[in-house]
């Protein structure tokens, strides 16, 4: 049976983990390459680095970083973050990078979505979408949640689909940082009138949320940074619940 | 943990069938973790003068097939007498045809690849499970072991199947005939279990 996933994410700047991390064992806790290998072992099912730096190298950077994480992460990983041209993509997924997650560049020019699919496939164009309820309306949001757009989350994340993306990643920014839980009900509307898998994130705060999101919100892989980094969930004993749960992971 | 299975000191020369379709950077690290240099190449000559011969692929079939021709590789394939191993849509390649952009395949394989139903999400992304483990590729593996899958098309189940996956049907996760094998999944992505595959292979 296909397992629901489980994805750390990492965010980076410079080349450089930015969260502190509370890892006792890490030589340095500013290393994404060692942060990943860690959480590999630890069974993760797969990875997210997103890139907040905004430097000129930055390119060159990302590219190094992809390049040394392949090299010794043997599970897959996206990479996001600014990401907003074919030639981005291309030097992403030849150093090594699995996937690629594109968001505002998506919103500006939804045909960038076409484009990316016909050159890579479906397989590694992740569409990552921020959102927040106005008035009780899923509103699309730019710049890490900052901006407003005139979109809608369910129509968009249609579009998004028939434009060939392989996968959603769905961030509620009214949960995000709340540690309250999952936006369940949306995921799980996104879940059902789509027919591509629903990354849920925003809100993971314990190992219950993420059996929520599984059940009620019908995500196919749940995503969190904090929790994992400071240890406050480990994801070993998290699968070992879900698994008790009834819900099929990888253990 | 490579010097566990004594393989570090066989030397042997492994290529990667390089055709420009998709990432093969990963597959290149994974054979550099179990101690081995595999070499990108579409050379005639040293993919048939290789002792291992890996077929990965990544994006669209009929595209794939057309850049393999292009290079004179769609007759070389199907001719060499090492082990080769196809990967994930190297694998689908091997077969048949694939109804992906109405592909007419290899044809080592006896099978025609298929697009999953809308019934289940497409395409299948994650970790699925191996079982019917029928073929030395899968020694040490156990039953159920979880492994990596992309993929919106599948290869039914056939008689040249050595182990199954279950997304909408029960499918061919790897293929095997004389020494040709294909795998549906992504040995060099799925942790653990997938490198003892690939080092399975590379013993062969």
């Amino acid at each position: 049976m296909l397992a629901k996933r489980i994805i750390p994410c990492l965010d980076i700047k410079d080349g450089r983990t930015v969260k502190g991390v509370n890892f006792v064992d890490l030589r340095d806790a500013g290393d994404p390459v060692e942060l990943a290998e860690i959480y590999s072992k630890e069974g993760a099912d797969e990875l997210v680095f997103l890139d907040i730096s905004a430097t000129e190298q930055k390119r060159k950077t990302l590219a190094d970083l992809v390049f040394r994480v392949a090299e010794k992460v043997n599970i897959p990983f996206t990479v996001g973050g600014g990401i907003s041209s074919v030639e981005d993509v291309d030097v992403l997924l030849q150093n090594g990078a699995d996937k690629v997650s594109i968001n505002s560049s998506a919103v500006k020019n939804p045909q960038l979505i076409n484009d990316l699919v016909a050159k890579f496939g479906s397989q590694c164009i992740v569409v990552a979408i921020d959102a927040k309820q106005i008035d009780g309306e899923w509103i699309v949001h730019l710049v890490g949640g900052k901006v407003p757009t005139d979109r809608k989350l369910f129509e968009w994340a249609k579009e998004v689909e028939d434009r060939g993306a392989g996968e959603i990643l769905f961030t509620s920014m009214d949960n995000d940082g709340t540690k309250d839980g999952f936006a369940n009900e949306a995921l799980a509307k996104l879940s059902t009138e789509l027919n591509i898998p629903i990354i849920a994130s925003g809100g993971a705060g314990n190992k219950q949320h993420f059996t929520d999101t599984f059940v009620n919100g019908k995500a196919d892989a749940a995503l969190a940074a904090s929790v994992f980094h400071f240890k406050e969930i480990g994801i070993q004993e998290l699968k070992e619940e879900l698994k008790e749960n009834g819900i099929p992971v990888r253990i | 943990m490579f010097s566990r299975f004594g393989l570090k000191s066989i030397k042997m020369k492994i290529v990667i069938i390089n055709y420009g379709a998709g990432n093969i950077q990963s597959i290149k690290f994974a054979i550099k973790r179990l101690g081995f240099d595999a070499v990108l190449t579409n050379d005639v000559e040293e993919i048939k003068n290789a002792d291992k011969v890996i077929f990965p692929g990544v994006g669209e079939a009929s595209s794939a097939m057309s850049k393999l021709r292009d290079s004179g590789l769609d007759n070389l394939i199907p001719n060499l007498k090492q082990p080769v191993l196809g990967i994930c849509l190297g694998m689908q390649l091997m077969c048949h045809s694939s109804e992906e952009g109405n592909t007419k395949g290899l044809g080592i394989f006896d099978v025609d690849v298929i697009k999953f139903s809308s019934k289940v999400k497409v395409p299948q992304i994650g970790w699925n499970q191996i079982t019917n483990l029928k073929s030395t590729l899968f020694k040490g593996i156990e039953e159920n072991e979880h492994i990596y899958l992309v993929h919106s098309f599948y290869a039914p189940l056939c008689n040249e199947t050595i182990a199954e996956c279950s997304y909408e049907v029960d499918y061919s996760a790897a293929l095997q005939k004389d020494n040709f094998y294909g795998t549906q999944f992504h040995p060099e992505k799925s942790s653990d279990v997938g490198q003892r595959i690939l080092e399975n292979f590379l013993k062969m």
